[in-house]
């Protein structure tokens, strides 16, 4: 049962085969019997789950027949859930329980889902391999040696281990299709402004788009019918009908055109990587597509770029955590100063402080010229890259890692290292664009991603074309070993 | 040496709205701590700004009013800085791009002339909380209500170069504000509150000294001391031959007593930019004109306009326009008496002072302007005199009655029947031979004044109230009669 | 066969970091944690230190891109603020607020005592 798909168990719940209650308790056994393994739950709300899954068979009685009714998911743990800890992966957090729900959460209560807990990720969603986390490192369950990917590495080890059928992420610079393409999944990041940020801790509020990390694009389909929403909460909420985004999904693909970004097959892509995204992309010639070289020429400028955005807007956002109104206060504070510096000092791991300071000397008197205005003008450039090659062709496929899962400790010392592992994806979010990464193959028994990058609001035609990839091939149908 | 004073005013002004600027707690004045802090004033994890339309508009209408242009494209940026009373570690204010640009604010001074005060800019932003410094065991309590509350900061240039003129800017801007009713302008509350740059420099110069920041006065006198006091004692150091430093500094109102702000030394580097919770808030032209017809009239208009209709001196004129309910309580008794000069005195005399004594505010006033009118309309009939017009005046303002009934009730008609008075006056020649047989021998230069010795008694035989107009009539008769 | 993928651009992934002379220094770094409020120790000081060099000379990239005239870009949207309708609709949630605080007395957050 727990192979299936979102679209295989809502047939099954509706054909009354099995109940949520039932279904629930499965996953709730599997988490409590497996996650000791992969460490990718914060928080398994197993009495809340069992309430919402009775409710769930009762609406079912009654004849809702929302695909996502009595469908168990969990939710990264950056998503705020009233009256459940909402830790941010950070021990800044570990206390904090919020009084309120995000958007999104709001959005799967309405549709009938039950929340199975909050899963495990890098500290404030900064990292590429889910190893800053307060709350320990999640392994890969494909090769627990290696690492998920990050910062929503929980949400993709626990879909890849079958103890969630789906589960909700964030992508700030990729944290959402570096590890679905890690652990050989399908990850949705929709277009900026399509999903409420309300509610959602916030690392770089023009960069976080939260999204869904699923087995099949039918499934990220049906989730993000549910996730979308115009919310006027948030003011960078766009103000657009949510299309039925399964309704495309069967169309062909025949003379859809592809645009094959050389600029993300260069220097520093695993070879063999590289071999299967090129296959992938043969499959797609196969199916009618139309391939074209296409330049992305600022795409160099992506990772600094980011590294200048993301920090400055981090180093504000995060000034909230003072220890004054919620979450970590340090013992004995000798004055005010001390409260601040030693709550902070003590509660935010090392990549958040380094963030943080590199944020603040980014936006300080004398470099905010040289480094922050000018970061804003390069990802204008970058954007108009993208502006450009859309208007030749209707997506952009590449690589979405350089390389499969990496040991732990492999790169956690060396943050320029780490950062360049979102090297494909970084521009995107900079852009604003939806992108997904679907698995596209395997190297050395790891799954490898391909990504593909959509014009704004396209997230229809990324649906469609991830879909029929997989109607065509079986390298999402692939399960970690172990699981059973 | 002879110094002379360069002032610049920053002036905060709670805009009046129902809720704060980016949330939609209340911003009520006077609410037990913390229950109007809300999960986005709080700056709970996850929370969003979505900024107020009425601040926007009531910081175009003040923008307007003192012919500022209002900027069609204004950003929000953040000034990040730690302070307990600040929950986000940021303040959502504007720099680049305020909301309102440069404009122009005049003043009037006592001796009669007139200056332009050049305004460089005012921008939105949010109001801080308050950190109450009562002890609670070695800690200091903080209260979050006002956090969010919608401000305009008004930044002038430093144009001002005395107190007089300072206060008198300070003024006008409060009466601005009133009259568009975007503030409701109570300074003890906090609704205004004025920083003040301060340098001094030998005068002749054209170089600025070094300037020193007053911050957080919230009267006009605490403002005129604070500004004497800072004068003073930069003159002093300098000329002992001290550097004057830049500094923030509290001037407390109590104690008369300014100090240099310590939590303020420390050289900040506020690291702005702009919020990325937040859109470029764009105004169209359509939007200014709207708000543009519906503006209220303001103080100079007003005061020309009452030179003009009602012949009031400019400094009546400029009194009773200075604040927008004054005008419409003045207005209103002038639509009643049909009497401005008289309304005009009455407005600025008795009724100011009696306000100002009480501490009340002229919405407050317990005698309506149709009363005030009818008690001017009989003065001007002779009902009574403007003596007894005092003495029904006092009675209104303490029992809320209408003049009429007063005089009837009292008895306080006065005396105008021709045979009546006749009869006491003499009388009262009859009873006071002495003062005929002076009267008599006087010379005519100064009869006129002995004739006024004869109005003692003849106002006492009628309890005050004998037409004093008619009393001089007929006693000067009389007395002529006896030559 | 897409022959295009065998096109290796050389220059536009010159990953190696930019050796460029913008070293940040101890004092720089205390100076940005005071800014921050983040106490960093003396023992972690230098790490600190290195590794925020090394970002920066990967930032530092940025320096040579001309973008002269290339109106800087906050937001990935070209879209512009909606405004709140001016009402109040939040109530009183003091206590639900509070008891999730650290430090609190009389409806008050309490901090170490401030001095203005």
């Amino acid at each position: 049962m727990h192979a299936k798909t979102i679209a295989e168990l809502s047939h099954d719940l509706q054909s009354k085969k099995v109940s949520s209650l039932e279904l629930t308790q499965y996953f709730l056994d599997r988490i409590n019997r497996l996650d000791s393994r992969y460490n990718s739950f914060i928080t398994v709300t197993e009495d809340q789950a069992l309430a919402q899954a009775k409710l769930a068979d009762a609406q079912i009685q009654q004849g809702n027949s929302s695909p996502l009714c009595g469908i168990p998911i969990a939710h990264k743990d950056i998503f705020c859930t009233d009256g459940v800890r909402t830790s941010c992966g950070s021990k800044m957090l570990d206390n904090f329980i919020p009084p309120y729900n995000a958007t999104i959460v709001d959005n799967y209560l309405q549709a009938g889902t039950v929340t199975l807990g909050k899963l495990n990720m890098d500290e404030f969603a900064m990292g590429s391999s889910n190893e800053t986390s307060f709350y320990g490192a999640v392994k890969n369950p494909w090769d627990i040696n290696c690492v998920p990917g990050g910062s929503s590495g929980g949400s993709a080890a626990a879909v890849a281990a079958h103890l969630t059928p789906a589960a909700t992420a964030t992508d700030t610079g990729g944290s959402i299709r570096q590890p679905a393409s890690l652990c050989g999944l399908t990850g949705l990041k929709p277009t900026y402004g399509r999903v409420s940020r309300w509610g959602m801790i916030a690392f770089a509020s023009s960069l976080d788009q939260a999204g869904t990390i699923t087995k099949t694009a039918e499934d990220s389909a049906i989730m993000l019918n549910a996730m979308a929403s115009f919310d006027s909460k948030d003011s960078t909420s766009i103000d657009q009908a949510v299309p039925d985004y399964r309704a495309d999904l069967n169309n062909s693909l025949a003379g859809m055109k592809i645009g094959i970004p050389k600029e993300y097959f260069s220097e520093g892509l695993n070879p063999e990587t590289e071999a299967r995204v090129e296959s992938a992309i043969k499959e797609y010639e196969k199916m009618g597509c139309v391939i074209k070289e296409i330049s992305l020429p600022h795409t160099h400028l992506a990772v600094p770029a980011y590294y200048v955005i993301a920090p400055a807007e981090c180093s504000a956002n995060l000034s909230r955590f003072d220890g004054v109104r919620y979450g970590y206060r340090c013992s004995d504070p000798k004055d005010l100063d001390d409260l601040y510096r030693r709550s902070r000092g003590e509660a935010f791991g090392e990549e958040v402080k380094r963030r943080i300071l590199i944020g603040a000397y980014a936006l300080s008197a004398g470099y905010y010229d040289a480094y922050y205005r000018k970061a804003q003008q390069v990802r204008r450039l970058i954007k108009q890259d993208f502006v450009t090659a859309f208007n030749d062709v209707d997506v952009i496929m590449g690589p979405t890692a350089t390389s499969p899962a990496f040991e732990f400790g492999s790169k956690s010392n060396d943050p320029v290292a780490m950062y360049l592992e979102d090297i494909y994806t970084i521009a995107t979010n900079l852009a604003g664009l939806p992108a997904l990464s679907i698995p596209c193959g395997m190297v050395n028994n790891k799954p490898v991603g391909l990504q593909i990058i959509g014009n704004f609001f396209a997230e229809s035609k990324l649906l469609n074309a991830a879909h029929q990839f997989q109607q065509a091939t079986d390298h999402h149908s692939m399960a970690a070993p172990d699981i059973d | 040496m002879q110094w002379e004073t360069v002032i610049g005013l920053e002036v905060h002004v709670q805009l009046a709205t129902q809720s704060k600027i980016f949330s939609g707690a209340s911003t009520t004045f006077g609410a037990a701590p913390n229950t109007q802090a809300c999960a986005i004033d709080l700056a709970m994890p996850g929370t969003l700004p979505v900024p107020n339309e009425q601040a926007f508009r009531y910081a175009i209408m003040f923008g307007l009013a003192i012919d500022a242009d209002i900027c069609q494209r204004s950003v929000f940026e953040r000034k990040n800085y730690f302070y307990p009373d600040l929950p986000k570690g940021y303040q959502t204010t504007q720099l680049d791009k305020p909301i309102v640009g440069p404009g122009l604010v005049e003043i009037q001074l006592a001796d009669g002339r007139t200056k332009s005060i050049r305004i460089h800019h005012a921008h939105l932003e949010e109001d801080a909380g308050k950190s109450l410094h009562e002890d609670f065991h070695g800690h200091s309590g903080i209260d979050l209500n006002r956090a969010g509350t919608p401000l305009i900061e008004i930044v002038s240039e430093p144009d001002m170069s005395s107190s007089e003129e300072a206060v008198a800017f300070a003024k006008k801007l409060h009466s601005i504000v009133m009259s568009l009713g975007i503030c409701d302008g109570k300074m003890s509350q906090g609704s205004m509150r004025f920083d003040v740059n301060i340098s001094i420099r030998p005068k002749g110069s054209d170089v600025l000294g070094t300037r020193t920041e007053t911050k957080n006065l919230n009267s006009f006198k605490f403002m005129e001391d604070a500004i004497h006091l800072e004068v003073e004692r930069q003159i002093e150091a300098l000329e002992d031959g001290e550097i004057i430093k830049q500094e923030t500094r509290l001037y407390n109102g109590d104690t008369k007593v300014s100090r240099s702000m310590r939590s303020k030394e420390e050289a900040n580097d506020y690291r702005y930019f702009p919020c990325p919770d937040l859109l470029p808030v764009v105004i169209d032209d359509n939007y200014i004109e709207e708000i543009r017809q519906a503006l209220p009239e303001l103080p100079d208009a007003r005061q020309q306009r009452f030179i003009t209709t009602y012949k009031l001196s400019d400094y009546d004129a400029g009194i009773i326009s200075s604040d927008a309910a004054t005008a419409t309580y003045f207005e209103s008794a002038v639509n009643t008496c049909n009497d401005a000069k008289l309304s005009a005195n009455w407005v600025i005399g008795d009724i100011s002072s009696r306000i100002n004594s009480e501490d009340l505010t002229i919405k407050d006033c317990p005698i309506s302007p149709e009363n005030l009118g009818l008690l001017i309309n009989r003065i001007k009939d002779n009902t009574i005199s403007n003596k007894i017009a005092k003495k029904v005046f006092d009675t209104m303002w303490t029992d809320a009655k209408d003049a009429d009934s007063i005089i009837a009730q009292q008895g306080l008609k006065q005396m105008s029947d021709t045979s009546e008075l006749e009869k006491i006056v003499d009388d009262v020649i009859a009873a006071n031979s002495a003062m005929v047989a002076d009267w008599l021998s006087s010379d005519d230069s100064k009869r006129k004044k002995k004739m006024g010795g004869f109005m003692g008694p003849i106002m006492k035989a009628t309890k005050g109230q004998a037409n004093p107009g008619m009393v001089n009539q007929i006693l000067s008769k009389k007395l002529n009669a006896l030559l | 066969m897409v022959d295009f993928i065998r096109t290796r651009d050389q220059q536009a992934f010159s990953l190696a970091r930019f050796a460029m002379e913008n070293n940040v220094d101890r004092t720089e770094i205390k100076k940005l944690s005071t800014l921050a409020r983040i106490e960093i120790s003396d023992a972690t000081i230098d790490e600190v230190t290195n590794s925020i060099t090394d970002i920066l000379s990967l930032v530092d990239q940025l320096q040579a891109v001309d973008t002269t005239g290339v109106e800087p870009m906050a937001h990935p949207l070209d879209a512009v603020q909606r405004l709140r309708t001016d009402i109040v609709s939040e109530s009183n949630q003091r206590e639900s607020f509070q008891t999730i605080a650290p430090m609190t007395e009389d409806g008050l957050y309490l901090v170490p005592k401030v001095i203005d």
